[in-house]
């Protein structure tokens, strides 16, 4: 992977050392696998309209959410995020007629397994936005910020290299 | 009245002969006594073979160690070879199988998959007793165990110190078998006469027991079993619905798993790879027989098959019919799981 996800690691704060930030100080890191032809324009149209939302998002444009292997995520916790989050079109807007759906399923099976292993629900999140609703979108990075913020920093499933 | 097991393998071997004898078949796949007590091994019997010395059939057995799930060697009669540009001339060889009900399930998710040719096979149903877990039999004796022999429901056992003991069989099931739900293989060539299991629940009592846990505590489960883990392999090996050519645990050109020593890698590719057979576990417990280390994860086998029957309505059952559920979708799927900021706000 060298250098893809794998970046995450390096750019987040210094959390997996035990180090003497103070709780308030931590920022989580979050990698969104946006879809490109909805959520990505929608992440776009948030910016923009000048919307506020946290900096904490690394954003990655995947040509559809169906593109998103659950691989990646479990990839991207590895690798030190502290949540993921997954977006794509409205079910029934997919720009390839039902890629979203098949992701749905993914998506279902693999959420309920990561928290049967123990991984907190509020880790990884699925979402859907559209390329109109920017308010949406920083909504949600917002919601998404605070739910992973509550969980703290992630310490399960995180490689130390 | 006979002996169970004897009754059993009489019966099996009577069939495959037939199956021979009619030219139905060219290999059958069924189980013969291993080299070690407590353990059966499969046996792969040819038409040849049979030809030259027929008695060779009196090699099948069926008691309680027949653990393997045999579907997985269906995979070999049916490869493609890599590459190949020309139309297959030969004609896929006729496999006639000794089947439970886990491996008669595999055997119709396998089909489904395309992965086999029902037409080619003769599936000879065996209903399952329940299969041994030697772990259970072996932590109950204090010495080496160099000889054993079931009797319909007892296993005598001998230990290398000369002590010999007698096991209650139903005690000492694995627990797949204990809350195995389809006992009784259905839609096969032929069936012996042999009384099956009552149905189990599917281990839904155990599911619930564990639901009850704490993120926290799952997870120092998980761990606890994963740190055993040495990567070999053998669950992988074992699972006949683990069948890709090319497994992400092998690509170097995108490295999914390092492949060090590291926790964090044996996680991944475990929780890979239960998630990979979504809709295709039979929780036959090939995959914990194989293990060579005693890594537990039928608690997360079971979950998924009980998620995905959950979410989709959908067992992998004797129905050639139904499609793998994460092959398709449907508009009326559940979107629960999915983060909605508007309502996380109100």
């Amino acid at each position: 992977m060298g250098n893809q996800v794998g970046d995450v690691a390096t750019t987040k704060p210094d959390s997996t050392a035990e180090t003497t930030i103070a709780a308030d100080d931590w920022q989580p890191s979050i990698v969104a696998f946006l879809c490109n032809w909805c959520s990505y324009a929608g992440a776009d149209l948030a910016g923009v309209s000048r919307l506020q939302y946290g900096p904490n998002v690394r954003i990655i444009r995947v040509p559809c959410s169906a593109r998103v292997d659950p691989q990646f995520i479990l990839k991207a916790l590895q690798n030190g995020a502290d949540g993921v989050l997954v977006s794509g079109c409205h079910p029934g807007d997919c720009h390839y007629i039902h890629g979203n759906l098949v992701a749905r399923r993914k998506f279902a099976v693999i959420k309920k397994f990561l928290e049967h292993i123990g991984i907190e629900s509020e880790r990884v999140q699925f979402s859907w936005v559209s390329a109109s609703e920017g308010s949406r979108f920083a909504a949600l990075m917002n919601s998404v910020i605070d739910g992973v913020k509550r969980v703290g920093p992630s310490r399960k499933l995180v490689k130390e290299l | 009245m006979e002996d169970r097991v004897e009754q059993t393998s009489q019966a099996i071997r009577n069939e495959a002969r037939r199956l021979f004898e009619a030219d139905e078949i060219d290999v059958f796949i069924g189980f013969e006594s291993g080299s070690l007590p407590l353990s059966s091994r499969p046996a792969f019997l040819t038409a040849e073979e049979i030809a030259q010395d027929p008695s060779k059939i009196d090699t099948l057995v069926w008691d309680s160690f027949c653990t393997s799930n045999l579907a997985t060697y269906l995979l070999r009669y049916y490869a493609n070879e890599p590459n190949r540009r020309k139309k297959r001339e030969k004609p896929y060889p006729r496999v006639g199988i000794a089947v439970k009900g886990c491996d008669c399930r595999s055997v119709y998710t396998l089909a489904k998959e395309r992965q086999v040719q029902r037409d080619s096979l003769r599936l000879v149903g065996v209903p399952c007793a329940g299969m041994v877990d030697v772990r259970k039999i072996q932590e109950q004796c204090a010495d080496e165990i160099v000889a054993c022999e079931e009797v319909d429901d007892s296993i005598s056992i001998t230990l290398r110190n000369g002590e010999s003991t007698k096991i209650d069989r139903e005690k000492a099931l694995r627990r797949s078998c204990l809350e195995c739900r389809f006992p009784k293989p259905e839609n096969t060539d032929s069936i012996i006469d042999t009384p099956a299991r009552k149905p189990g629940d599917g281990g839904r009592a155990t599911l619930e027991a564990f639901e009850q846990k704490s993120s926290d505590e799952k997870w120092q489960y998980f761990s606890d079993e994963l740190t055993k883990c040495i990567r070999c392999n053998a669950c992988r090996q074992a699972c006949p619905t683990c069948w890709c050519k090319e497994c992400f645990a092998e690509h170097t050109d995108l490295k999914w798993i390092g492949v060090g020593s590291d926790l964090t890698d044996a996680m991944v590719f475990q929780i890979t790879r239960i998630y990979h057979q979504a809709g295709r576990c039979v929780e036959c417990d090939a995959c914990y027989s194989a293990c060579p280390m005693g890594v537990d994860l039928r608690t997360y086998t079971n979950r998924i098959a009980q998620d995905v029957h959950e979410l989709f309505d959908y067992l992998p059952d004797f129905n050639p019919e139904t499609s793998p559920p994460l092959a398709t979708f449907s508009e009326a799927d559940s979107n629960d799981f999915i983060t909605d900021p508007e309502q996380a706000h109100e």
